[in-house]
């Protein structure tokens, strides 16, 4: 596993057609949206939450790709006990519960332990509770809120069902029906949220420096970038409609440090609306444009020029 | 004064978290030193020297939105870890977010952009040979280029900072409205405020000041001052 050298910042362009990307508890799951702008948003730990389902479902159970933070059932125990039940082995397993670490070395050690064998633990950093500090492994990689480019109007509909959940609901409905109309009997209703069309955009950091302290590697940046390009395919559900990763814009820097402020790498990529096959900024000029509704209607430009020495723009996708 | 720097750093959001109100995180209106040196450590920092903050410049009006998340309930237990690690192998080494989860609101600011008046002092823990020169020009050299050990962040790290050197030479950039909110007129009272954790004590106790906001600025107690409190 060789480790990383160089300074990452990564621009991450994905789209949704009639979902919602990102539910506001708030709101009643409504898509997040900043209330000063209307921009859609969607948080930095549902993008994480993704990456992570990714690693789990393409490197299930290899060595030192494990997910600490799971969702739902966990496949590789059950995988491990019909192993068990093949081959009875007699471990002892530990039944002191209570153990906290007796000095820095030991805290260190159960760090290690974390990161050698958890992706997300590596990649993201966790907080141990180990008695002697909090014992935190920051890791390497910051992702940050993605916000959409223009400002979106998410939209309520309302579904029904022909079913009812409980024998109480249907006798209820039964009794408010009119008489002799089949169709309304035990029907609920329901409601969906959904973005007509919207195009997010997140910014990423990949800290070469505390790479090291985690031991995130080469490789585990390349299936950083894999996950980012391909975690909406694996996470296809009624709520999320069409979601798609559609540029990973890569800044490579060639040493540890940098050659440049992130933000002025950020500012060389800038999203606009394809108006007749044109670039146009998105200001109150385009006001009277039809909203987007597809990728297309957007335009990409990169700023090559001037780019600080040492600075790559690699497009992942 | 001698080895003051300036840095401007601004971002989308920021949540710089009250002690008190930390379950719901609701922010504070402006910085605090804390996370400030914080910032400053993410660009440069050796156990050579200790960043010392003098004062923070507010160049927007503290506004605040909400946002709740589906957080996790717990931490990674060493215990567990342990175990396993005798055992050699990870079951049950898992966290379950569905059936771990808290839903929390966090208060934070939107849109801010400080600058920090800052200078740094020698531990003496690095031998004989450092300078402050030494650390002052690489300080610089990194912020001027955008350089640092990990992207720094105002309050927790999904909120990105962008930073910028202001040279020695150069104005100080002016908040965008002078309004009563940022102090012009009358001083504004921001109440007890952050001012560090004291690491090197035992349980790490807070330590907090009384900010003002005067001007569009905080001036920053010295450590060791009466005004710092425990």
């Amino acid at each position: 596993m060789t480790t990383l050298a160089n300074r990452y910042d990564f621009v991450l362009l994905f789209d949704v057609a009639k979902g919602n990307p990102n539910g506001d508890p708030d709101a009643g799951n409504m898509p997040r949206l900043d209330p000063e702008t209307n921009h859609g948003l969607v948080s930095d730990v549902s993008l994480k939450r993704k990456v992570r389902n990714y690693v789990e479902l393409a490197r299930a159970g290899t060595e030192g790709h494990h997910i600490y933070v799971e969702e739902g059932a966990i496949l590789n125990d059950k995988h491990r006990q019909a192993y068990k039940a093949l081959r009875p082995d007699d471990a002892k397993v530990d039944k002191d519960a209570k153990l906290n670490p007796r000095d820095e070395a030991e805290a260190k050690q159960i760090r290690d332990f974390m990161c050698r064998n958890f992706f997300d633990v590596r990649t993201f950093g966790a907080v141990m509770s180990t008695g002697i500090n909090a014992g935190q492994v920051r890791g390497p990689v910051q992702m940050t809120f993605a916000s959409s480019v223009e400002p979106i109007v998410p939209q309520e509909i309302s579904i029904t069902r022909m079913a009812a959940t409980s024998d109480a609901e249907k006798k209820q409905r039964a009794e408010g029906a009119d008489e002799g109309n089949e169709r309304t009997e035990n029907r609920t209703m329901g409601r969906k949220h959904i973005v007509p069309y919207a195009l997010y955009r997140a910014h990423g950091f990949v800290s070469a420096k505390l790479a090291e302290r985690t031991g995130f590697g080469e490789n585990d940046l390349d299936l950083l970038f894999e996950a980012l390009a391909s975690m909406f395919e694996h996470d296809r559900s009624a709520a999320r409609g069409e979601m798609a990763t559609r540029k990973l814009i890569v800044f490579k820097h060639d040493n540890a440090l940098g050659n440049g402020p992130a933000h002025a790498l950020f500012d060389r990529i800038s999203v606009g609306r394809n108006i007749d096959g044109e670039f146009r900024e998105i200001d109150s000029r385009i006001d009277n444009y039809a909203p987007a509704r597809a990728f297309k209607d957007y335009a990409l430009t990169i700023d090559r020029d001037n780019l600080p020495e040492g600075v790559k723009i690699i497009e992942k996708l | 004064m001698a080895y003051g720097i300036r840095l401007k750093v601004w971002g989308d959001h920021a949540c710089f978290t009250r002690p008190e109100m930390k379950v719901e995180r609701v922010s504070y209106d402006v910085m605090t030193p804390s996370a400030a040196r914080g910032i400053l450590e993410a660009i440069h920092w050796k156990p050579a020297i200790r960043w010392i903050v003098d004062a923070i410049h507010v160049l927007e009006a503290p506004r605040f939105q909400s946002i709740r998340r589906n957080e996790i309930g717990s931490k990674v237990p060493a215990g567990k870890v342990k175990s396993a690690m005798k055992r050699g192998d990870l079951e049950g080494l898992q966290l379950l977010v569905d059936e771990d989860r808290q839903q929390r609101a966090a208060t934070v600011l939107v849109r801010p952009a400080y600058v920090i008046e800052a200078h740094f002092e020698l531990t003496g823990k690095g031998g004989g040979e450092e300078t402050e020169g030494k650390h002052l020009d690489i300080f610089n050299r990194r912020a001027r280029r955008g350089q640092c050990f990990h992207q720094p962040c105002l309050g927790t790290r999904e909120f990105a900072a962008s930073f910028e050197l202001i040279e020695p030479e150069a104005p100080m950039p002016e908040p965008s409205e002078k309004t009563t909110e940022l102090g012009f007129g009358t001083p504004r009272d921001l109440g007890f405020m952050l001012w560090d954790i004291d690491h090197q004590t035992k349980d790490k106790p807070s330590m907090f000041f009384r900010a003002i906001l005067q001007d569009g600025v905080v001036k920053v107690p010295q450590p060791g001052s009466a005004e710092v409190r425990r």
